[in-house]
């Protein structure tokens, strides 16, 4: 069994109780203790079960790295999945869950699938997938989707809050061990600004754990005056708890900080996300151990041999009474050695190399620990966790030579740099025999904006794998990070004992004739259930690239994203292909590191403030006026202002008959407003415009369309000349911040010499749409205007005074009706539109929204940006060729509009339609036709556009492309409808409402 | 998140700061030429491992286009200059050609 040790434990508090619960079950842990390390104190090894066949999972390692100890924390609000109790403080009150069972931890069903194993190999998802599709829909698919799944995503919102913070640096370095400490002592004694994170709660790493001497004194006192040195500089920041999640391009990195994970609700935020800017990063990573791929590794109370240890040191927590190691390296016997001195049974040192001849076997033998050299581990046995080992020699098949009762398993495959962050922004690597590890390749470094290297790789992260040459090795990239970021810097490094290793000796099978049976049983990806036997299989198939054997098999695809076993997958499949592991080489390593939650990426945006919301001076107004508003780009417009006891049709209906029988009141502040001013903006607009704008005569207005250089349509609205060298073109309400970029692009990147400038002025000026047969008296009655038929024609506009507002007012109709659009200062709009709305009482006054405005413009078949095109539709397409300059020799979009197939008569053109029955057409509805296309779908010949109830004509009405446009008058076609049936319509004149204008021409 | 000196205003500038216009130093056809000529001007990109010349816009700064030399593999910029440009300058032409001693030219 797990237990708490009495003595030691460099980094618990024994007179500080805490009480948490797992499963329900109330615990008792120490300060200091990692959530793990509680776990194992009271012997709850057992935490959760693996993906594919459920088997029972148990702590494997202490770091980032765990792939099987994965749990829930929290609740409600608070509930977080997937958490790895390795990483995860412990703290009074923490409520943790064990995830992916069904229906109890103890008892899984799921793991059924286990004895099903045989038929579900490697690439069984796609294999299913393929064949029979009627086993995975009704099989496997229920089966796996009851009983699988990792943890629950949260239902309620989350109660904490995170924040994002910004920071500068000269250096940065990534990691607080002893390499990182280093690095941080030379480069802060040179002057530049510091930053040192280290991910974990303390600093220095594994550098106490594993027993290094530094400066003739334990590794704890170096490295505590080293805390305290920095501590006491001003030009060094030091976080603990801060993992630095990617390096990207040009010294940016993120970092996530843990800030209140042990306090929840204390008001702060939960997380912080560290945005930082460095001259020259340093990755001071560590390295983290590999697992030995031998039947029954993934039993619970296997662990790795270094992690093993870390609990006896840091929290003094032994994971087994009688603990076996197994080995292919000298510092596994580390843990040996630690794990006697706290009084516990080694049974075994299984070593896999021939000979064994290093200082610490030669320690641990002296101390009366049984070594066996060339051995290896044939199975493991136990079930929920480990009974015992059978040995047998690593040259051979497994055939047993003895079994040795134990209840843990410690084993060591050597060890892999961290060189995920060195590797984020185009790091390369390179094999280090000697290791069998890949590290990273000084020669091709991630490069910055000079072209020159930005990150340093230093200590155990760089391949220096001892305390000796960690120190060297960091300070003297302490040194280079602080000189490349511009100051003079020594390298002086402290001074640690050697302890002379020897080599390990590269094993990725154990033993290494190991039958099918065995490798069968071999994990490699615990969590996904990746087995050596699947990675064999997939290289049999022909998956011979590292990329695709991963994303077949799912190796290195879980939570640990492969931190524990890449390697090793890696080196099995170079063995199955017959080739080195360099040229079989590594999977892309992506950022983040380690997962980083949503929220913390979120930041402080969500909420009201996800995003910037704009509003029209009127819109308290609006609110107070029961407005139900809709999105128009980061605007909100009043959709409809329903009356108590309508619903929102009826709100519509109400307000479009009014407008067309008395006075409706739109508030159109929202609209584009552009003014383009210049002795050359005449021209310009020409060119923007399909028509002809420099002939517009002063106070007058023309409607005007903007295509892109394709050819197809992209805005439109009604431009007005004010003077002689100014213009203002009004925009859609969405379009307005992307016409005026677009201006600004031609007119700083193709025709810079043309003397034009634009503004836009959109939310100096509040406007409203004053609409109706009695609009002209309510702006009389208001007074200070000659808004007659004589002075103010349509499509002319005046400036003047309204009721004492300064407004220039457009006499421009948009529903057909008698219109002026008039546009005050914004700080007046307010008060204007509230003058309207009092003066325009006795003439029926009523505010009407957008969907009101919708179903006018389409009675009177005027189309609208973004229902009638959808960025393939030319303005001939939509009959309004007449908007097109024949004339001009040269537009936007006028040479892609010549090509033949935007020419050609077979293009769908507008049209309107009627149903026979009076029904409305549904939104989205093909015109079918006969036969089917080259993809065997049925052939169409039409949809629809814009589809409405006439309120004034009370049918359905709509606008729709078919082919043939105009000419397919009087056809009788038919509309699809969602169920699958059709609806008879015929073609029509798409104006469907006073088509002479005579409404508007009073 | 690049970082690009904004010639203009003189902002050293993070990409949050910019919107990409993509490939600079694009000839416009308009009516009068070939299928092919405007093919080439609407469609056709470059997309180079390697010496880059790409349009930016400071947009939440000084509004102004600008021009970028870069190297889309390494990330070394090479230099920024006004979008009022017909060729890159020619001394950062000759500064890429220095550095980069394979490249064959900006068009």
């Amino acid at each position: 069994m797990s237990t708490r040790l009495s003595k030691g434990g460099r980094l618990i508090d024994r007179s500080a109780s805490q009480e948490f619960s797992f499963n329900g079950k109330k615990l008792r842990g120490l300060k200091g203790d990692s959530l793990a390390a509680a776990l194992l104190a009271n012997d709850q090894m057992l935490l959760g079960r693996s993906f594919k066949y459920h088997r029972p999972r148990g702590i494997v390692a202490a770091g980032p790295e765990e792939p099987n100890a994965i749990v829930g924390l929290g609740r409600d609000g608070r509930f977080e999945p997937n958490q790895r109790v390795t990483t995860t403080e412990l703290f009074d009150g923490l409520e943790a869950a064990s995830q992916n069972h069904w229906p109890s931890l103890e008892f899984d069903v799921g793991v059924i699938n286990n004895s099903l194993a045989r038929f579900l190999p490697g690439g069984f998802y796609y294999k299913t997938f393929m064949w029979p599709r009627a086993a995975w829909k009704h099989l496997f698919e229920p089966i796996i989707r009851r009983s699988a799944g990792l943890g629950k995503a949260p239902t309620a919102r989350d109660a904490d809050r995170y924040e994002h913070t910004y920071s500068f640096c000269d250096v940065l370095i990534l990691g607080g061990g002893i390499a990182g400490l280093q690095a941080a002592l030379v480069a802060g004694a040179s002057g530049a600004r510091v930053m040192l994170l280290e991910q974990a709660a303390h600093w220095g790493g594994r550098a106490p754990v594993d027993g290094d001497v530094i400066e003739g004194a334990p590794a704890d006192v170096w490295i505590n005056n080293a805390v305290q040195t920095l501590a006491a500089l001003e030009n060094v920041t030091m976080k603990l708890r801060t993992m630095g999640a990617g390096v990207y391009d040009h010294g940016y990195v993120l970092a996530e900080e843990k800030v209140a994970d042990t306090t929840p609700g204390d008001g702060r935020p939960k997380k912080r996300l560290w945005r930082i800017r460095a001259k020259q990063i340093v990755t001071a990573t560590g390295a983290i151990e590999r697992p030995l791929s031998f039947a029954g590794n993934d039993i619970p109370g296997v662990m790795l041999a270094g992690s093993v240890r870390e609990y006896v040191v840091n929290y003094a927590v032994s994971p087994g009474d009688r603990t076996v190691v197994v080995t292919n390296n000298d510092d596994a016997y580390r843990t040996a050695i630690a794990l006697v001195q706290a009084g516990l049974s080694v049974p075994c040192i299984i070593d896999a190399r021939s000979t064994v001849t290093g200082d610490l076997p030669a320690k641990a033998r002296a101390m009366g620990i049984r070594v066996e050299a060339g051995k290896a581990i044939a199975k493991v046995k136990g079930g929920k966790r480990v009974t015992g080992v059978s040995l047998c020699a690593q040259a051979g098949q497994g055939a047993v030579l003895e079994e040795i009762s134990c209840d843990a398993v410690a084993m060591s495959g050597g060890w892999s740099p961290v060189v995920h962050l060195w590797s984020h922004c185009g790091g390369k690597l390179i094999w280090d025999k000697t290791h069998a590890h890949f590290r990273p390749d000084a020669a091709r470094p991630p490069t910055g904006a000079d072209g020159l290297a930005m990150v340093v790789p230093v200590g155990n992260a760089n391949g220096m794998m001892t305390a000796a040459d960690a120190l060297v090795c960091g300070a003297k990239g302490g040194a280079a990070a602080a000189q490349a970021a511009g100051f003079s810097a020594e390298a002086k490094a402290a001074v640690a004992d050697a302890a002379p290793e020897a080599d390990m000796e590269a094993v990725w099978i154990m033993p290494q004739g190991a039958g099918d049976a065995l490798k069968a049983k071999m994990w490699l990806d615990y969590q996904n259930d990746v087995k050596v036997s699947d990675v064999q299989l997939a290289a049999r198939e022909g998956y011979t690239s590292v990329e695709h054997t991963k994303r077949y098999t799912t190796l290195g695809m879980a939570t640990d994203q492969g931190k524990l076993s890449n390697i090793n997958g890696l080196a099995v499949l170079a063995d199955a292909l017959h080739e080195e592991i360099p040229q079989v080489g590594t999977t892309t390593f992506r950022p983040p590191y380690a997962p980083v939650t949503l929220g913390a990426l979120a930041g402080e945006s969500r909420g009201d403030i996800f995003q910037p919301l704009r509003k029209t001076p009127m819109h308290a107004w609006h609110e107070k006026n029961h407005a139900y508003f809709e999105p128009v780009g980061l605007w909100r417009r009043p959709y409809t202002f329903p009356r108590p006891g309508e619903n929102h049709e009826q709100a519509v209906h109400r307000e479009v008959i009014n407008t067309r029988t008395n006075l409706g009141l739109l508030d159109a502040s929202t609209l584009g407003k552009i003014v383009v001013k210049g002795p050359d903006a005449g021209r310009f607009l020409d060119m923007l415009y399909t028509g002809v704008m420099s002939t517009l005569p002063v106070g007058k207005c023309r409607y005007g369309l903007m295509c892109n250089e394709q050819g197809f349509l992209s805005d439109d609205g009604v431009v007005a000349r004010i003077d002689e060298d100014t213009w203002l073109c009004h925009t859609t309400s969405g379009g307005a911040d992307r016409i005026h970029a677009w201006m600004e692009d031609w007119l700083q990147c193709e025709w810079w010499d043309w003397q034009v400038y634009t503004a836009n002025v959109t939310e100096q000026l509040a406007q409203v749409a004053v609409v109706g047969p009695n609009a002209r008296k309510v702006l009389e009655k208001l007074g200070g205007m000659d808004v007659s038929k004589e002075t103010l024609p349509f499509m002319q506009w005046a400036d003047g005074t309204l009721g004492g507002f300064p407004a220039r007012v457009y006499r421009i109709s948009f529903s057909g009706e008698l219109s002026y659009e008039v546009a005050v200062p914004a700080s007046m709009g307010l008060a204007f539109w509230e003058a309207l709305h009092a003066a325009g009482a006795e003439f029926g006054a009523m505010p009407y929204g957008t969907e009101a405005l919708h179903i006018m413009r389409a009675e009177k078949g005027f189309i609208m940006i973004g229902d009638e095109t959808d960025g393939t539709i030319i303005p001939q397409d939509l009959n309004l060729g007449w908007a097109i300059s024949k004339k001009k020799a040269d537009y936007l979009g006028k040479r892609g509009q010549e090509r033949n197939y935007l020419a050609s008569p077979d293009r769908w053109k507008l049209a309107g339609f009627e149903t026979l029955d009076g029904s409305v057409i549904q939104d989205g509805a093909y015109i079918p036709s006969a036969g089917k296309n080259a993809n065997g779908q049925g052939n169409t010949q039409g949809r629809v556009t814009s589809t409405y109830h006439s309120p004034t004509l009370k049918k359905g009405i709509a606008m729709g492309l078919i082919k043939g446009g105009l000419d397919r008058i009087g056809d009788v076609v038919e509309f699809t409808t969602i169920t699958g049936g059709t609806v008879k319509a015929k073609v029509v004149d798409p104006v469907f409402y006073d088509k002479d204008g005579e409404k508007n021409n009073v | 998140m690049l970082i690009l000196e904004c010639p203009y205003c003189g902002v050293k500038a993070e990409e949050t700061e910019l919107t990409p216009g993509y490939e600079a130093h694009l000839k416009r056809f308009g009516p009068g030429a070939s299928d092919e000529e405007f093919e080439a001007y609407m469609f056709a990109r470059k997309n180079p491992k390697g010496v880059h010349f790409e349009r930016w816009r400071h947009v939440y700064g000084c509004g102004k286009w600008f021009l970028a030399a870069r190297d889309t593999n390494t990330l070394e910029v090479f230099g920024t200059y006004p979008a009022q440009s017909s060729a890159p300058p020619a001394a950062l032409q000759d500064k890429i050609k220095a550095k980069r001693p394979d490249w064959k030219g900006y068009k």
